[in-house]
């Protein structure tokens, strides 16, 4: 029986050490550059090189930095507009504002059907972040409203109603959307003063809109609003047909420059609100990375200590297999990537105890079979056999535990779920095939008289 | 069945009643992550840090933060509760702060909106159930042959009564901890809870295969209360074992895992250590009652 799992275990330690130079690849790269220099070796044109370095993905809480919810108002699309497009529009927009910040992998996602979440990661000064995400123009351009329209709504405001609307001018599908660029010009127009005016470039599916309404309001004014606020409402003298306007408010030459320089880096769609932040200094957690490696490996080292006391040899080859279960989980958290938060390094913590329980339940049941009477390698092989089904009934329901609140629960969260969803699967492997091939090599002859260590 | 059953039995349901009672008159002390509302936590650095009356007087001085709970977590920090603030607000409450005391930092800063709370509760319990239900219908499904003794619907029941135990215990202990010592429930808590279904469950999944075990090798006719009570002893060195390895991580975690997920790790302490308890005095002893019934 030895010679086959002596394979195995061959393997699987050869693979594990590969894995763990993968997880913790300063230990090879210092033994590398020891050899380097003892032996000398860079003078005969040789070189031991270093491990390549995949580093984690740590979340927010241990990196420090700010997770974002922004709710956009997507209740007064324009006919044609899906909400869809919308939201991919601030997110595209959003993506761009956050991308100037210089921070690591930021994350932008769309989240439903109006949220989207924003992730900085390492951030320093996150206040200015927000700043400068939520000061984003939003561009609109508005139509006159027919004066029957105008005085009704003006008649019911006085009577407290329809407050909401504006009077004057009712929306297009014109937005920032179709925006393609805008500059500083220095014209005659209204801005008498500084002579600042700044001059908008629209796409060519904007240019086609900026024509046709050019062409329905002739004569008529045409308004630029920006957040909500109009800022220019000039009349349209002739048809526009290369989509090129100019706004004209009372602008300084610094305050035109801001504008041009916001509205280039995009123009929102819809208009979006924060509505929720948390954010983690990056002291805390620094301080909070530090702690939950030290519980971990105080966990794994309690863990060993009883299972050896209770299990002996067993025991021994089941902290060998919890080893291998730690690479070989710690591997996927690099590949996949997983980004590690708090709670999913208890999460990581917690599947160290559940893999031993795999182990646990093997074990039991060989005693027993010993017990009995039966040989050793009848045990080993009942051991296994029994234990099966109790140990995929009790990783298939903390599976499904770990599956639904990967589903059902926000970021934060869902790092517990994932680190303990793959632990339970790679506990099931840990269990059936990493410490049944070492114990399945241990086990022989030379076992007969020294009993007491099973 | 031995009489231990029942007496444990009946201390685990008293134990249940007085948790609901506690749940119910005190209430659960939610976080803003599910109520909305603002946490934060600043770190003062330099020679002169406020004490916490000074700080109470300060929050008082703006209409803003007069609301403001503050609590202390460790030398020179504090963490202020208060209602939900947009970002203008929270950096004057920063400038004034550094202002009247001492350079500071801001360690933690939660501002979560009353929607986003309401939808992370109705979320959590969405999912609770669901697991709940998913948990019956695969026990159902994996105790289907042993429909000649029992039927899997009992061992289903009496696995949800088993976890109910296991869930509405800590749920009571976090009221109770939530009244007197201001310990929040968080949204990892909800973590907690379903990590506590998975493992309950499956300690009480391993006795009920044990039991299946021993009934298709003996049949389960003639005296099922001892089938069951062999069935529990013969996998208590294995529930007693994991428990203590699982605990053993947990333990380190809450000794050393920091002040974020140190009442994380509580819940799951509890939550664990009952699921083993639960799986022997409370499943297993309404599987044998119900079955005496039918």
């Amino acid at each position: 029986m030895s010679q086959s799992y002596g394979k195995k275990s061959l393997i699987i330690f050869l693979i594990s050490l590969f894995l763990f130079f993968l997880v913790y690849p300063a230990g090879f790269n210092s033994g590398a550059d020891f050899l380097n220099s003892k032996l000398k070796l860079e003078k005969a044109g040789f070189k031991v090189p270093h491990f390549f370095n995949i580093p984690f993905r740590l979340g927010l809480d241990l990196l420090g930095g700010t997770h974002l919810v922004y709710k956009a108002d997507v209740s007064n699309l324009v006919a044609g507009q899906s909400s869809t497009d919308a939201m991919e529009g601030v997110r595209d927009v959003i993506e761009r504002r956050v991308n100037i910040f210089g921070v690591a992998e930021p994350l932008v996602q769309v989240e439903g059907d109006d949220r989207l979440v924003v992730e900085l990661a390492g951030i320093k000064d996150i206040s200015e972040a927000i700043r400068l995400i939520g000061e984003t123009p939003f561009l609109q351009f508005k139509e006159e409203r027919p004066e029957v329209e105008t005085n009704a709504i003006l008649e019911a405001q006085k009577k407290g109603d329809k407050l909401e609307q504006d009077p004057y001018f009712t929306d297009t599908s014109l937005t920032g959307k179709y925006l393609n660029g805008a500059r500083v010009v220095f014209g005659g127009g209204v801005s008498q003063l500084s002579g600042a005016e700044v001059s908008l470039e629209l796409n060519e599916e904007g240019g086609k809109i900026f024509k046709e309404l050019t062409e329905k309001n002739l004569n008529k004014r045409l308004a630029i609003y920006l957040d909500g606020v109009p800022i220019s409402a000039p009349t349209v003298q002739s048809v526009i047909p290369d989509g090129k306007a100019v706004i004209s408010g009372n602008f300084n030459i610094n305050e035109a420059k801001e504008l041009v320089a916001r509205l280039n880096a995009g123009a929102l769609p819809v208009p979006v609100s924060l509505i929720s932040q948390q954010s983690v200094g990056a002291s805390l957690g620094q301080e909070s990375l530090v702690k939950s490696l030290r519980a971990g490996i105080i966990g794994l080292i309690l863990v060993a200590i009883f299972m050896i006391l209770f299990y002996r040899l067993p025991g021994l080859v089941s902290v060998a297999a919890l080893l291998v279960y730690a690479v070989f989980v710690l591997t996927f958290y690099k590949l996949i990537p997983v980004t590690l938060t708090l709670a999913g390094i208890a999460g990581f913590i917690l599947s160290l105890g559940m893999a031993v329980d795999a182990n646990v339940l093997i074990f039991a049941r060989m005693r027993e079979e010993l017990s009995q009477g039966k040989s050793l390698s009848s045990s080993f092989n009942e051991g296994f056999r029994r234990a099966w089904l109790s140990i995929r009934d009790s990783h298939v329901t903390t599976l499904i535990g770990a599956i639904i609140l990967y589903l059902f629960t926000t970021s934060i969260v869902k790092g517990f779920a994932l680190t303990l969803g793959i632990g339970v699967v790679m506990s099931l492997f840990s269990a059936i095939f990493v410490t049944k091939s070492f114990l399945g090599f241990l086990i022989g002859p030379w076992l007969e008289g020294k009993k007491w260590l099973l | 069945m031995k009489p231990i059953y029942k007496i444990m039995f009946f201390i685990s349901i008293s134990l249940v009643v007085l948790a609901v009672a506690a749940t119910v008159i005190f209430g659960l002390n939610l976080s803003a992550d599910f109520k909305g509302g603002t946490l934060m936590e600043v770190q003062f650095v330099g020679p002169e840090a406020p004490n916490i009356s000074e700080l109470q007087d300060f929050v008082k001085e703006s209409p803003e933060t007069s609301n403001a709970v503050i609590s202390p977590s460790g030398a020179g920090s504090f963490i202020f509760r208060l209602k939900e603030i947009d970002e203008d607000v929270h950096q004057k409450i920063i400038n004034n702060l550094k202002l009247k005391f001492t350079n500071l930092e801001e360690k933690r800063f939660d501002s979560v909106g009353a929607v986003v709370g309401g939808e992370l509760k109705s979320r959590s319990v969405t999912a609770i159930v669901l697991v709940l239900v998913f948990i019956v219908l695969y026990i159902a499904f994996v105790f289907r042959k042993l429909y000649s003794t029992l039927s899997s619907f009992t061992m289903g029941v009496a696995a949800i009564v088993a976890l109910l135990h296991d869930v509405l215990i800590p749920m009571g202990i976090f009221a109770l901890l939530g009244r007197y010592y201001g310990i929040e429930i968080t949204a990892v808590f909800v973590a907690a809870v379903l990590t506590i279904l998975g493992y309950s469950v499956s300690d009480t999944v391993v006795v009920f295969d044990r039991i299946r075990e021993n009934v298709t090798r003996f049949g389960g006719k003639n005296n099922f209360g001892q089938l069951v009570h062999d069935s529990v002893l013969q996998t208590l060195t294995r529930s007693l074992n994991t428990t203590i390895t699982t605990l053993l991580s947990l333990v380190a975690i809450y000794f050393f895992g920091g002040e974020s997920i140190k009442y994380f790790s509580l819940a799951l302490i509890i939550g664990i250590f009952l699921g083993a308890y639960s799986s022997i005095f409370v499943a297993s002893p309404i599987v044998v009652w119900w079955s005496k019934k039918n």
